[in-house]
């Protein structure tokens, strides 16, 4: 079955939070240097919770559509329970199964997102 | 001599895989039935250590395994077989010049010469051994073609021989050493090692020139005298053979020179207390047990090459690359990029390319679906997509199992890539 979904694509196609933060309280650039990708995050955190979000980056249709969902998902929610954050929760998001070598692009969103959350 | 017709039966793959459309020799080729069953051969016959015992097994087995040394310098035309050095493959031939005989002559102030197109392995140990001894490295960068820019003029017709090279202002009396590889592992140029090897020595007579034949061995003729270089090495999994084992070619004079890179079994002559001696080129720079199976198995892979006449091996690959160049941008035009060579002299069997929105990882993906192995990525060749300004390109390699039906599939595929890209009218 093909991983590249309606859904996937449309993440793709219309990253959802792809936008710079006016003043954002911590920002992150991660890279996997192997396929290109690069990834940059920043996020607002207030009482213990993601108040804004947003990315900028370049990458395959997986590793774009995964940090748009991450996103999506992190908005609003309490860093503490963020940390929890594991690969099958990003796969759980992606709704697809993934190869060994395709798994670092759909996990390179949740790097970020859990570098810009530890203390 | 051998026809393609009906080749793919003697590769026992597409027996278990019969829609395999194997576009990625540049990483590794396929293997004859030969070759594999050499291997079982082995270690079913006489799977005994080389070099050592005096029984019948083992002398079966030392007297194989030397006879691929004697098959390898035949294959490369050298007339010396103590020149050939069985090492684990290309990368390890390299670094074992660079932190042997570099080690030993590359000192403070002097010169490395090598060029952007280079795969890592043939970059990194010069970048390195540069960086530890504070030589300076000196990289020539490529021109609009796809070729060196110290190319400066390139003959159109079929025949490379009035190609001019300019080293000028490369080569110097400070220069060392010049690392350059004979095919490029991304765009597939051929590069003109003779007449840039020629031009080379005319700046500095005493330089040594390494060349890396990886991408070159078996898809055309090698003959290390005509080429006139120092060093020369490849490995055996790219040319049929198996995996972990390559070769080093090296002048006698150089390698009897150089220190040895590993200590152990079979290098040694004396070890006393205090001191030891080496034992005689090539063993000096095989110490411990070797890959036996494989050092066998790599004469199949070669007789297996010289079954077919190498012009028309050449003639078959182009025919496919060139097949492939044309139908891929008569379809897409503008939305695909090449990074490759149209000129069929200088272009050996690989096509590279971008798809216009789409990232190389996902066209690889999207190709597999329907059995079409290509590359994706930067193909350990950092420098150069640096230079190309992309981060990642998609690379399919033809070798001579490779027919025309591969090359349709190859299209069908791109075009299902497009498809799954653009269904909801995401791109295009």
């Amino acid at each position: 079955m093909s991983i590249y979904a309606d859904l996937i694509l449309d993440h793709y196609q219309y990253p959802r939070n792809n936008k710079k933060l006016e003043h954002p309280t911590r920002i992150i650039d991660v890279s996997n240097p192997l396929c290109g990708d690069k990834l940059h995050f920043e996020i607002v955190e207030k009482d213990g919770k993601v108040q804004e979000i947003g990315f900028t980056g370049e990458g395959c249709a997986i590793s774009i559509a995964s940090a748009s969902m991450l996103s999506e998902h992190a908005l609003g929610k309490s860093t503490e329970i963020l940390r929890t954050l594991t690969k099958e929760d990003v796969l759980g998001l992606l709704g697809i199964e993934l190869t060994p070598n395709r798994l670092k692009c759909a996990l390179l969103a949740k790097e970020a997102l859990l570098k810009l959350i530890s203390h | 001599m051998r026809s393609f017709h009906n080749i793919r039966s003697d590769f026992p793959i597409y027996d278990s895989h019969p829609d395999l459309v194997y576009l990625d020799s540049g990483a590794t080729s396929l293997k004859p039935r030969t070759v594999i069953e050499k291997l079982l051969e082995y270690y079913s016959s006489y799977s005994a250590n080389i070099h050592r015992g005096v029984y019948a097994i083992a002398e079966k087995a030392s007297e194989e395994f030397e006879h691929t040394r004697s098959d390898v310098a035949q294959f490369i035309a050298c007339t010396d077989s103590a020149e050939v050095v069985f090492t684990k493959g290309a990368t390890e031939s390299l670094n074992l010049i660079a932190s042997t005989w570099g080690e030993a002559q590359v000192n403070a102030g002097d010169e490395i010469v090598t060029t952007i197109m280079e795969h890592h392995a043939n970059f990194v140990p010069w970048q390195q051994l540069a960086i530890r001894k504070r030589a300076k490295l000196k990289v020539i960068s490529i021109n609009d073609h796809f070729e060196l820019e110290i190319v400066k003029k390139q003959d159109r017709r079929d025949d490379r021989e009035d190609v001019q090279i300019d080293l000028g202002d490369w080569i110097t009396p400070k220069t060392k050493v010049f690392a350059i590889t004979y095919v490029s592992n991304v765009l597939g140029t051929i590069n003109p090692i003779r007449q840039i090897i020629q031009n080379a020595k005319r700046f500095n007579p005493s330089l040594i020139i390494v060349v890396d034949a990886s991408q070159a061995v078996g898809h055309m003729n090698i003959d290390v005298n005509n080429l006139g270089c120092d060093f020369l090495v490849f490995s055996g999994h790219k040319m049929l053979g198996p995996t972990g084992v390559g070769v080093l070619w090296g002048k006698r004079e150089l390698l009897e020179q150089m220190p040895p890179y590993q200590f152990g079994g079979d290098m040694i002559r004396e070890v006393h207390i205090s001191r030891s001696t080496w034992n005689e080129i090539p063993h000096k720079f095989e110490a411990g047990t070797p890959p036996i199976a494989e050092v066998i198995a790599l004469k199949e892979a070669i007789h297996f090459i010289q079954s077919f006449d190498v012009n028309a091996l050449r003639e078959h690959e182009q025919n496919l690359t060139m097949r492939a160049l044309k139908q891929i941008s008569d379809e897409w035009g503008d939305d695909v990029t090449f990074f490759t060579s149209r000129h069929i002299v200088s272009q050996s069997g690989i096509v590279s390319f971008t798809l216009k929105g789409i990232h190389p990882h996902d066209v690889a993906q999207i190709l597999d679906e329907t059995h079409v192995c290509v590359r994706a990525g930067h193909h350990c060749a950092m420098p150069l997509h640096e230079n190309l300004s992309i981060p990642a390109s998609v690379r399919a390699s033809f070798h001579l199992y490779n027919d025309e039906e591969d090359v349709k599939k190859l299209v069908e595929g791109i075009n299902n890539v497009f498809h799954t890209f653009s269904r909801k009218g995401y791109i295009l």
